[in-house]
């Protein structure tokens, strides 16, 4: 089973307790109302699909029910690394570090 | 319970009363009926909550703390699980506590299954996929997780003996699915 860690439990847990939630770090306009539809198009439909590196939200739906974020690899499907939700996306030297320590 | 308090309330009923079951290494029987709190608070509540309850509410994750027949279980980073034995009333000891915090009663809303003997992580690990070792879930470890198909919260309450809390209307299939896994 794959094992992901969850910040705030700070451990590895079971897939089973986990619900992805589709791509992080996508910011709701601050006035919704007045966005082009363009501009609505690409905030509510529009998601990156690339090969490597991805950012995701998950939640630790049946454990301490906390959203979080994780960077994944969508090659060999494995979690690079997990931080809380809110802070920032963790920069290329970090994922690198956390890819070298998996 | 002839008593005058509780002539004045609802009688008390767990919806799994009178079963008991097991297998060669586990017993398997509901647990006596309860308080419980459902309790979110953010850190700067932490101190007086758990004054008022008289435990210091654990806030690190998968521990639990208890002082005489109560005991507070850490869900997640702002929200515990308060189960009281002994009569009290953690909702009304609550009421007092002037920070920002949510405390609902669920006392009705689970119900216990107490699991006991040698063979006992064994058997909820039939339907549980975390690691109930000794050394990943020690006595007084607990957490929320899931049992086949439905969450649940679990307290290791010794070596061999975990209380395992569910929602009562699916105490039947978590009683059922544990029978079924202790068989011998």
């Amino acid at each position: 089973m794959l094992l992901i860690r969850c910040p705030y439990c700070e451990e590895e847990r079971p897939e089973l307790e986990f619900r992805g939630a589709g791509e992080a770090h996508i910011a709701r306009p601050a006035d919704i109302a007045s966005v082009s539809d363009e501009a609505f198009e690409a905030f509510f439909f529009l998601r990156d699909n690339p090969k490597g590196i991805t950012y995701e939200r998950w939640r630790h739906m049946h454990g301490c029910a906390r959203f979080f974020n994780a960077v994944r690899d969508t090659v060999s499907d494995r979690f690079v690394m997990t931080y809380k939700a809110g802070e920032p996306k963790p920069d290329a030297k970090t994922i690198e570090k956390a890819r070298a320590g998996a | 319970m002839a008593d005058a308090s509780s002539a004045m309330t609802a009688n008390r009923a767990i919806p799994l009363a009178g079963r008991l079951t097991g297998g060669p290494a586990v017993t398997i029987r509901p647990a006596e009926p309860c308080r419980r709190l459902a309790l979110r608070a953010s850190a700067d509540a932490v101190p007086l909550l758990s004054a008022a309850l008289g435990i210091a509410l654990p806030v690190k994750p998968k521990q639990s703390a208890g002082a005489k027949g109560r005991v507070a279980l850490w869900l997640g980073p702002d929200e515990w699980l308060v189960i009281d034995e002994v009569g009290g009333d953690p909702v009304a000891e609550c009421a007092g506590v002037k920070a920002l915090h949510s405390a609902v009663d669920v006392s009705h809303r689970n119900t216990a299954i107490l699991v006991e003997g040698h063979g006992a992580a064994d058997v909820l690990n039939a339907g549980c996929p975390q690691d109930l070792s000794l050394a990943a879930f020690p006595v007084g470890a607990c957490s929320r997780t899931l049992l086949g198909k439905i969450e649940i919260v679990l307290l290791r309450t010794g070596d061999n003996s975990f209380r395992l809390e569910c929602w009562r209307s699916f105490s039947d299939y978590a009683f059922a699915f544990l029978a079924d896994a202790a068989r011998g």
